[in-house]
């Protein structure tokens, strides 16, 4: 759209009052596209902030320094097999010698074997006394190992990628070193799996009740409005729901007493039972709206088409309006159920302060999830607590990103088939 | 099969005679998953009404205090939840003062201004930020918008936990829900209404702040709504950056604790059943979930009027 400025053809007065307008226009433009440039800047702040902590300079403070041991000036890193026994053996009691060769002689074992114990009885590390963000690390290093070799002289300072397979497959612990997230990971996963067992049925099922069947009257107009207003309940609000309802009133089945489930650990309502239970009850609005707009989407001819046929409503809907409505409804499904994967409050409502380092074996186990973990570690004030958050909230995103990967795929694939 | 079909109903007796019992129990399965949600928000209504009434059935809680009291310490049997309300209010407010003109502004470029390429790069990171667990917001706010604050302002004047850096980062959060909701809104305009601006004379942003705009208010003003709820019944940021304790307080660099972070902290700690502070989280609940269902309700009206006018 351009207004023809030429003077010839516009009054002065018109001519006087477009410049101040054209600029205001511009400045304006300029503005909204500021607003969005923030919008973008705070997502990459949020990813950088999140990487920045997942990386980066640990300092540990060690019992003996391994710089002392090294013999004739060689680091204990590129030392052979026999200068590492004969080190542990000048530096561990007699006792602890002989119970380490009777567990394995130490000639037979491995170099890596034999250098895990040099690190683990010889050097000893106790305290992590320092860590640093990627980006310090990266521009100020030196610093960092002087200020370090000042304040902790038996300290080591190594560059730490605090996610890796080992934080991925390691059980919780209170040894920030050693702390993973697998006992999270698979009670994410558990608690997934029950939600989509039942959530998926019964919000396809509202969906289709909804869009097919209720005709226009006071009762379907009330359970669509009902929907849409829980799709606006506070997510904490189910959790206290899931308190009273799972965890208190029916504690006998969720905790699996009716079933012969007696361990002690876990009768008492908070599992994962009651959780999986819980989100469903959270994603269901939210699925049933989604697979509602997927079903709408087909188109009305192919119903007539059907009808017209002789096939009876439910043919209709299962040989013609649910094939053609399913890459909605799987994207729609995997979106509301990637929001509950995220979901931190009602789970913390229902499982409470859980530290548990056990995998959770069945659905009768206590639990705690991925954002629960986030949560936890978070809240406590040291330092390196943040760096293992920030790991694993990467591993959250990593799975929240493949999942809605996956919808993506899916739609497309099932897309062009129809 | 279809010759049979044909066969048979040339008969006298048509296809409506036959009983079809599988149809009838699809469709009884169907209703009752329909129903299942009115059984949820009984669940709901029912489960916090019978405990917030226990609350205040008890000798120790009095329903003026309750609601004009500014202490709020269950070990004091002091239970008045202005100052959890006003660290909710403040917190919101916050929000909403980053989200709405922020999130307005982005609507308007996307519907208006920017190139189909850029929008189609801008909503899917947008969807992006939408996506993103609100724990996650929480440690941005913690561990990044706090310290910035405090570099900025003094650490004397901001508190480590404190409501204005969670209430920056609800802003965020919030941010991609009223875009969408907004753009919405700006593209159901019809296009004869801006071409029969740009006819009069009217510059692009004349036609988008004099035209489109006030079409769509009602639009806008139900984002801007549900924007609010959302972010009062917003948890795991406040859980983290805002504080642990209530604090009647004003000050948005001072902590305090919201409606929804009292519940998650307290829940989140051992918690004895049929106590008096079993019941006062049922009772805060009941609170939050009548305030974000007379939001969503107003929404809804508002959008419904939206929808009579352009559909």
């Amino acid at each position: 759209m351009s207004i023809p400025t030429n003077g010839k053809r516009l009054t002065p007065h018109f001519e006087s009052n477009l410049p101040p307008r054209n600029r205001k226009a511009t400045l304006w433009r300029t503005l909204f596209q500021l607003s969005t440039t923030i919008g973008m800047i705070m997502l990459m702040l949020l990813l950088y902030n999140i990487i920045n902590a997942s990386f980066g300079l640990v300092a540990i403070d060690n019992k003996i320094d391994p710089a002392s041991l090294a013999v004739d000036g060689v680091p204990i890193e590129e030392l052979d097999q026999e200068t590492l026994i004969t080190i542990i053996k000048e530096n561990v009691s007699k006792g602890k010698f002989r119970q380490l060769e009777r567990e394995q002689p130490l000639a037979e074992r491995t170099w890596d074997e034999v250098y895990q114990v040099v690190i683990d009885d010889v050097v000893q590390p106790k305290d992590i006394v320092g860590t640093w963000s990627l980006v310090e690390s990266l521009t100020r290093k030196e610093e960092i190992v002087a200020e370090v070799e000042q304040e902790h002289p038996q300290a080591t300072v190594k560059f730490t990628s605090w996610i890796d397979p080992q934080f991925v497959t390691s059980p919780q612990s209170s040894d920030v070193l050693k702390a993973g997230v697998r006992t999270a990971l698979l009670g994410t996963l558990l608690i997934i799996a029950i939600t989509i067992v039942i959530a998926l049925p019964i919000g396809i099922g509202a969906a289709i009740y909804l869009e097919e069947y209720a005709s226009d009257n006071w009762v379907n107009r009330m359970i669509q409005t009902n929907i849409n207003n829980l799709a606006g309940v506070p997510s904490i609000i189910y959790g206290m729901l899931g308190l009273a309802i799972f965890v208190r009133a029916m504690k006998p089945i969720t905790s699996g007493a009716i079933f012969g489930f007696t361990d002690p650990t876990t009768a008492n309502g908070r599992t994962i039972l009651s959780a999986g239970l819980t989100l469903s009850l959270l994603v269901l609005p939210v699925l049933i709206i989604n697979v509602q707009e997927a079903i709408r989407a087909v188109p009305n001819s192919l119903r007539e088409g059907a009808y017209g046929l002789g096939a009876t409503k439910w043919q209709t809907i299962w040989y013609h309006v649910l094939p053609n409505a399913i890459p909605g409804i799987l994207t729609g499904a995997i979106l509301s159920i990637s929001r509950a994967i995220g979901e931190t409050a009602p789970l913390v409502v229902i499982g409470a302060a859980t530290y548990i380092t056990f995998d959770p074996n069945s659905p009768f186990s206590k639990f705690t999830t991925l954002p629960i973990q986030i949560y936890q570690w978070t809240s406590r004030a040291q330092g390196e607590y943040h760096n293992i958050a920030a790991a694993a909230i990467l591993v959250l995103l990593t799975l929240l990103l493949s999942l809605n990967a996956t919808a993506i795929l899916l739609r497309n694939r099932y897309s062009r088939r129809y | 099969m279809s010759v049979r079909v044909i066969s048979r109903s040339t008969k006298a007796n048509p296809l409506h005679h036959h009983p079809r019992r599988g149809e009838f129990l699809i469709r009884g399965f169907l209703l009752f998953c329909g129903v299942f949600s009115i059984l949820t928000t009984l669940g709901i209504v029912y489960e916090l009404g019978k405990e917030a009434l226990l609350f205040f059935r008890n000798p120790a809680v009095d329903l003026l205090e309750f609601f004009t009291g500014t202490k709020w310490q269950p070990q004091a049997d002091a239970f008045g939840i202005l100052p959890l309300v006003t660290a909710t209010l403040i917190t919101t407010s916050i929000a909403m003062l980053i989200a709405l003109p922020l999130g307005l502004a982005v609507a308007i470029y996307l519907s208006e201004y920017a190139t189909p390429k850029a929008r189609n790069i801008l909503k899917p990171t947008l969807e992006v930020l939408a996506g993103i667990p609100t724990v996650v917001y929480g440690y941005f706010a913690l561990t990044f918008m706090t310290p910035v604050l405090r570099s900025i302002f003094g650490r004397d004047v901001v508190d480590i936990y404190n409501m204005a850096s969670g209430g920056l980062v609800m802003g965020i959060l919030i941010l991609p829900l009223i875009t969408s909701m907004s753009e919405d809104a700006l593209s159901a305009v019809p296009r004869a209404l801006r071409e029969g601006s740009y006819a009069l004379g009217a510059t692009k942003l004349e036609t988008a702040i004099k035209v489109v705009v006030p079409a769509a208010i009602s639009g806008l003003a139900a984002a801007f709504v549900v924007g609010i709820s959302r972010a009062i019944g917003e948890t795991m940021i406040v859980a983290i950056a805002v504080g642990a304790g209530p604090n009647f307080t004003f000050n948005p660099f001072k902590g305090a604790e919201t409606m929804t972070g009292h519940i998650v902290r307290i829940s989140g700690g051992d918690l004895s059943y049929d106590s008096i502070d079993y019941d006062s989280l049922f009772a805060i609940g009941l609170l939050l979930f009548a305030i974000t269902l007379i939001l969503n309700i107003i929404s809804q009206r508002i959008v419904r009027r939206f929808r009579e006018t352009y559909e």
